[in-house]
């Protein structure tokens, strides 16, 4: 079974439900072309290096694949390109190495130690921040 | 009593200009694969104006130094890193 990898970005000016259901559609796509899910990864939103249909941000994802048979993917990147909602695309083959190193990542064995750790506090805190926003939420209900 | 070399005072530092053997770090220390979407990591390759550091420079081996290239160049793609830029660092 072949690896592949479909990064895209999508337009920030969308909600976050429009930008969800993007990359839902996506992947349901993907399905319908009778590849199986890897991983779904959504990398946020970040800055961009340089602009890009004059947009300096945008949400990122990425999507892990395996199939047998992909023929269809010049199918599905014409989709992708049609799709104006995605500022840029890029689909990468994974060699044996790629599909280790996503698997690692996935289970937190890549990066420094000491970066793991801060970013696990940073989501913590995140989280902990979301907790005390909550309480607030359901004060202005009442 | 005999001054030992503890004991020399010197006017410079004498270790400048002893020149530290590269290697790659690939090899040394067995990465297999290369993150196109770790831009932090692929910085390490690049100059102040965005271009590829030599061989020369990092002491990549040539067969990591390949799969460097290709990773800056997805990375530009996908706007993680910029096709020009000045003074990035």
């Amino acid at each position: 079974m072949r690896h592949y990898e479909v990064n895209f970005i999508v337009d920030p000016v969308l909600s976050g439900d429009e930008v969800k259901s993007t990359a839902e559609i996506i992947r349901k796509d993907l399905e319908g072309y009778g590849a199986t899910i890897v991983a779904v990864d959504e990398m946020g939103l970040r800055q961009l290096a340089y602009q890009i249909n004059r947009r300096s941000s945008g949400v990122y994802f990425c999507i892990e694949f395996g199939c047998e048979v992909a023929d269809w993917l010049g199918k599905f990147e014409l989709s992708l390109k049609r799709n104006e909602r995605l500022l840029r695309f890029l689909t990468v083959k994974l060699d044996k190495y790629g599909i280790k190193y996503n698997d690692d990542k996935r289970n937190g064995l890549i990066g420094s130690k000491k970066r793991r750790e801060a970013e696990a506090a940073a989501a913590a805190a995140a989280e902990a921040n979301e907790d005390v926003s909550a309480p607030e939420v359901v004060d202005l209900d009442a | 009593m005999a001054a030992t070399r503890e004991d020399v005072k010197f006017l410079s530092n004498p270790k400048i200009g002893l020149r530290r053997k590269k290697y790659c770090r690939f090899r040394k220390f067995g990465i297999k694969y290369i993150d196109y979407k770790d831009a932090d990591f692929l910085l390490q390759f690049i100059n102040e104006q965005g271009k590829l550091l030599p061989r020369r420079i990092t002491g990549n081996s040539l067969k990591y130094q390949r799969r460097v290239a290709t990773a800056v160049k997805r990375a530009r793609v996908l706007g993680m890193l910029p096709f020009v830029a000045d003074l990035m660092k």
